[in-house]
């Protein structure tokens, strides 16, 4: 019974110790960011492998997410004769929600996964403490370019997701179920709103942005050094930071669109 | 003239990992202008003692001053200002691996200094030069034989011109030639750049061959402190043991075991 206490006590305390460092680690690396102004191409590298690497996992993605959309959004809508509503159901869906969700979580496996090995590999490799014994702050030159990157890439990608997302919804609404064309895009102009919603769902992706990377580099750097920790961070950082995505997404929309 | 201080003094050092001990009270001077060589059997915390003097871990207690800074009262900018002073040779080299041999020796001038790259060539050039490398400069890390390696994290530790190094088993699985480059090269820079040098290893002959002066730890204590003759006329039958790699002595060839008899005959299990 003791014992059991004991257990529940000590990873009790592990894990705050684990989220106290979360939060001072986030600390050195906001202030490490001002070191990068006059470097601003340390940050490009990283949006280039971050963001533009994974352009192609969103816009495949985004393509069939909308065109599913519009296959099902059409067959509920033409039960009500509203199938001219397309145009509005794809837009708002995407834009609110799956536009920053699903490329969020898209996100995490694809450059929230190799951010963290790509960290928990310099750690392992002695990398990490080489630059800190050569007076380079790897907080400063390895983590705060990643971070910046990532929160700076992850609202661009949403953006596209749910373009080429709106597209999808039009390829099949209009061209394949015969919706009509001027009431497709109509409707979706009077419909969404810039503040409401596009800026609520811009919002929404730089908050994922700036969890996910958060989560990833941190694993990466806080990860045992060996290939076994290295490997164990890595499916961490999926895990939580797609749960981090969901559950906060949660409370973003209660937030922006509750009453 | 008034005592000249070392230039690295460690006074009563404790640190321990979890419920283990690691340094239980160890007092080292590192002279300036000599190579130190720190031996003792693996597991004796010799690498954490390299990164309690660099600043990366803190001791329990007790205090490390380098060049008359005491290294863990430092503030971070003056930590990291002492470190530019100081270069470290890990054992795995911990070159960075997304860029080429040039660019990782390049890295800590161009990380620390503004100067023209034009200037930056000459000193890389300069650097690799001086460990035989020049013609590597375009492998990358990958391509680098682990010698290869080392040699280039070492042109990549004087990059700055640093006052001493810290070598972090630099013998270690090398091949005889290699062994031989390595030996040769942490002497003759040593004597060349007026460097400060501390010799993590516990390659005997090697380290005994080059350095000005060993301290041996085991267990947490210095057990023995000389000049290699004095070392390998120690009295310490441990020291003997250890320097001449005898497979029993002090240290048991055995590890801790019930009687040997009674072992087989008991049934059962494991």
């Amino acid at each position: 019974m003791i014992n059991m206490l004991q257990k529940l006590g000590a990873s009790t305390l592990g894990i705050f110790e684990r989220l106290g460092r979360g939060h001072l680690f986030l600390y050195y690396t906001l202030r490490g960011i001002g070191s990068l102004l006059p470097r601003p191409n340390l940050v490009l590298a990283q949006v280039y492998a971050t963001g533009v690497l994974s352009l192609i996992i969103i816009l495949v993605s985004g393509l069939f997410v909308g065109m599913v959309l519009g296959l099902q959004g059409y067959n509920t809508l033409v039960d009500f004769g509203a199938e001219e509503s397309l145009g509005v159901m794809v837009a708002l869906s995407l834009v609110r929600e799956l536009g920053p969700v699903v490329t969020a979580l898209l996100f995490a496996g694809r450059a929230g996964s190799a951010l963290t090995a790509e960290i928990g590999l310099m750690k392992s490799t002695e990398q990490l403490s080489g630059m800190e014994m050569m007076a380079v702050d790897p907080l400063a030159r390895v983590i705060a370019p990643r971070f910046l990157a990532g929160a700076i890439a992850m609202p661009l990608l949403a953006a596209m997701f749910s373009a080429v997302g709106v597209m999808g919804g039009y390829f099949v609404g209009v061209g394949l179920l015969g919706v009509d064309e001027g009431a497709f895009w109509s409707q979706m102009q009077a419909s969404v709103d810039v503040d409401e919603d596009i800026i609520n769902g811009v919002i929404k992706s730089i908050a994922f942005g700036i969890v996910v990377t958060w989560i990833a580099v941190f694993e990466g750097y806080d990860c045992i050094p060996t290939s076994e920790g290295v490997s164990r961070a890595t499916t961490r950082t999926v895990v939580h930071s797609s749960l981090a995505v969901l559950g906060l997404d949660f409370v973003l929309t209660a937030l922006m669109f509750g009453e | 003239m008034t005592q000249h201080e070392p230039l690295v003094k460690i006074r009563n050092l404790h640190f321990s990992r979890g419920n283990r001990k690691i340094f239980d009270g160890v007092d080292i001077d590192i002279e300036a202008g000599r190579i130190t060589a720190i031996m003792g059997p693996s597991g004796t915390g010799k690498t954490t003692l390299l990164k309690l003097i660099g600043g990366q871990l803190r001791p329990d207690k007790g205090s490390i001053h380098v060049d008359g800074q005491e290294v863990h009262r430092l503030r971070h900018g003056q930590l990291y200002a002492l470190r530019k002073r100081m270069g470290m040779l890990f054992q795995s080299g911990a070159l960075l691996t997304d860029i080429n041999v040039f660019d990782n020796v390049a890295f800590p001038i161009r990380e620390h200094t503004k100067l023209p790259e034009s200037l930056i060539r000459h000193l890389v050039l300069m650097k690799l030069q001086a460990v035989g490398l020049r013609g590597a400069r375009d492998l990358m890390p990958s391509e680098l034989s682990g010698g290869m390696a080392r040699r280039v994290a070492l042109a990549r530790a004087i990059a700055l011109d640093p006052m001493m190094i810290m070598f972090d088993e630099p013998f270690t699985g090398q091949d005889p030639i290699s062994m031989g480059v390595l030996v040769t090269l942490i002497r003759s820079l040593n004597d060349a750049l007026g460097l400060t040098s501390i010799l993590v290893s516990h390659d005997v002959a090697e380290t005994a061959s080059i350095s000005d002066y060993i301290y041996v730890i085991s267990e947490g204590k210095v057990v023995e402190h000389g000049t290699p003759e004095a070392i390998n006329r120690s009295a310490s039958q441990w020291v003997k043991q250890f320097m001449e790699g005898l497979p029993d002595g002090p240290v048991p060839f055995h590890y801790q075991a019930v009687d040997y008899a009674e072992d087989l005959l008991t049934g059962g299990g494991r």
